[in-house]
Parts: C-alpha cells; sequence; structure tokens
C-alpha cells in the first residue's frame, strides 16, 4: 500500500436502481480491500451497505428509478464511514417493531435496520430520516469487531 | 441431480428433497424471484414434502433471503410438510442468530445430520 492509499474518498450521485448501487458497493469494498480490510473484516461492512441501498431504493425512493440516492464515503486503515442518503419523505428508526420479538420473528420482512445496527458501530439517522450516517471501526489490533448481538 | 433453475440444484433422497442453492452470493431480486419461483411449485406439488435446504455453496446473503425463507417455511407448515436447513456458513450463522432465525429454523450441520429422523 502506497502513502497516497492510506485514505480513500467518494461521493455518488446514483440513480435509484440496484445496478448503481451494487456498481458503488463493489467500487467501496474494493478501495476497504486496498487499505487492508480483508472479507472477513468485510462481511458485516458489505451486508449494512446492501441493506442500506435496499432500503433506499426501496423504502425511501419508493422503487422510482427517477429518484436518486446519494452516498458519501470515507475509508482509512481505522474505519469505513458511509452515508446514504435518498429522496424519500424519511422514517422513524427508532418507531420501527424489533424483528426478534414475538410475532415478528415470523414477519418476512423489517431487518434491515437491525442488520446495520448489529454489524456498524455508528448508526445515526438525519432528523427527516432519509439519511443514514453509519462507520465500522476498527480496533487496536486492526480488526473490526464482532458484531453486537449475535452471542 | 436435477437443476430446476441456475440457482437451485435437487436431489431426492428416497422422500426426502435436498435442494442445494448455487450461488455464492444470494442478494439481487431477480435471484429471490427465481429461487421463489421454484421452490413454491415444488412444495405445492409434493405432499407433505420434507425439504431440506443445503447452504453450503452461500457465502453471503442479504435480509431478502430471510424473507424468502420466511415465506418458504410458512408454506410448507400449511401442507403438513417439514423444513430443515443445513451447511450454513459461520458468517451467515451469525446473521440467524442476529436476526433469532436460528430459534423458528431448524438448522443442521450438514446434509447427513439434516436427513437423520426423516422419513426416507
Amino acid at each position: 500500500m502506497t502513502k497516497s492509499e492510506t485514505v480513500w474518498h467518494k461521493s455518488w450521485n446514483l440513480p435509484g436502481i440496484r445496478a448503481a448501487t451494487e456498481k458503488a458497493c463493489e467500487e467501496l469494498l474494493d478501495a476497504a480491500r486496498r487499505l487492508g480490510y480483508d472479507e472477513e473484516e468485510l462481511f458485516g461492512v458489505h451486508l449494512a451497505l446492501e441493506e442500506a441501498f435496499m432500503n433506499a431504493i426501496q423504502h425511501g425512493n419508493r422503487g422510482d428509478s427517477s429518484k436518486h440516492v446519494w452516498v458519501e464515503s470515507l475509508i482509512t486503515p481505522e474505519k469505513i464511514d458511509i452515508s446514504i442518503t435518498d429522496e424519500g419523505t424519511g422514517f422513524d428508526p427508532d418507531g420501527l417493531p424489533d424483528p426478534r420479538l414475538g410475532d415478528n420473528l415470523y414477519k418476512c420482512s423489517g431487518r434491515g435496520v437491525l442488520l446495520i445496527r448489529a454489524y456498524m458501530d455508528l448508526v445515526e439517522y438525519n432528523d427527516r430520516g432519509n439519511c443514514v450516517h453509519m462507520v465500522k471501526f476498527r480496533d487496536k489490533e486492526g480488526r473490526i469487531r464482532k458484531a453486537l448481538y449475535s452471542e | 441431480m436435477d437443476q430446476v433453475n441456475p440457482n437451485l440444484e435437487i436431489e431426492y433422497c428416497g422422500d426426502v428433497v435436498v435442494a442445494t442453492l448455487t450461488d455464492e452470493r444470494i442478494l439481487e431480486d431477480e435471484q429471490i424471484q427465481a429461487l421463489e419461483g421454484s421452490f413454491m411449485p415444488l412444495i405445492e406439488q409434493t405432499d407433505n414434502i420434507q425439504l431440506i435446504i443445503d447452504f453450503s455453496n452461500v457465502k453471503f446473503l442479504t435480509s431478502s433471503v430471510l424473507g424468502l425463507l420466511i415465506r418458504i417455511s410458512k408454506k410448507i407448515y400449511e401442507k403438513n410438510g417439514k423444513l430443515r436447513l443445513c451447511a450454513i456458513n459461520p458468517k451467515i450463522m451469525e446473521v440467524f442468530r442476529i436476526t433469532r432465525l436460528d430459534k423458528i429454523f431448524e438448522i443442521f450441520s450438514d446434509k447427513d445430520d439434516a436427513l437423520v429422523g426423516l422419513k426416507r
């Protein structure tokens, strides 16, 4: 790794379609690999990205491909920091039912935000609820911490 | 072994249907729809189906696959069948634990283990 590759930053203004977000996701993960993250570490980040993009396209933009998804990313050897914004009216992330409880366990959807929160260390939404900011930190040994809730 | 669609291989072990997911990564809507389009008629057509879904090839999936598994399990229980999952890799098993779906699915270490106790 050269010195110039110790920080990676990129912004996207994407059409709200899976092919576009998939390409951005791959580019972001490739950058993280170049900065020394391995597949074991990136599993959870990849999952959080997929879930956040899916939420932006399906729930935020309601499948309207004329709407956009904005992505801001910063990757360093210490952290992966990503914001994803859609054109939707937003939602209240604290008002979501817990998919692990009662009959919710048998629902076919509603697990994306739980998985994002489990795999990322910092997850916050803007007031409107149409932008998720998520960060994965590495610990002192340079390893991404284990997912929450998994024990 | 029958390949009912590019994402799925079907093997019959006596009366037990073993469906092996062939994709390493399952995340696209098209993949989910294709799998659903293969599983649902199979369940409809087989009375009291005993179905094992083998995850040994799968290294990555999203919550959409979990939703599909719940739809499959509901359909199977409507038809008085049985569903077992097997050979789920540790990273994906973690996803089942986080969502607590490990509590509602019968999960086995491999296909042979999953076959034990089923009527063949």
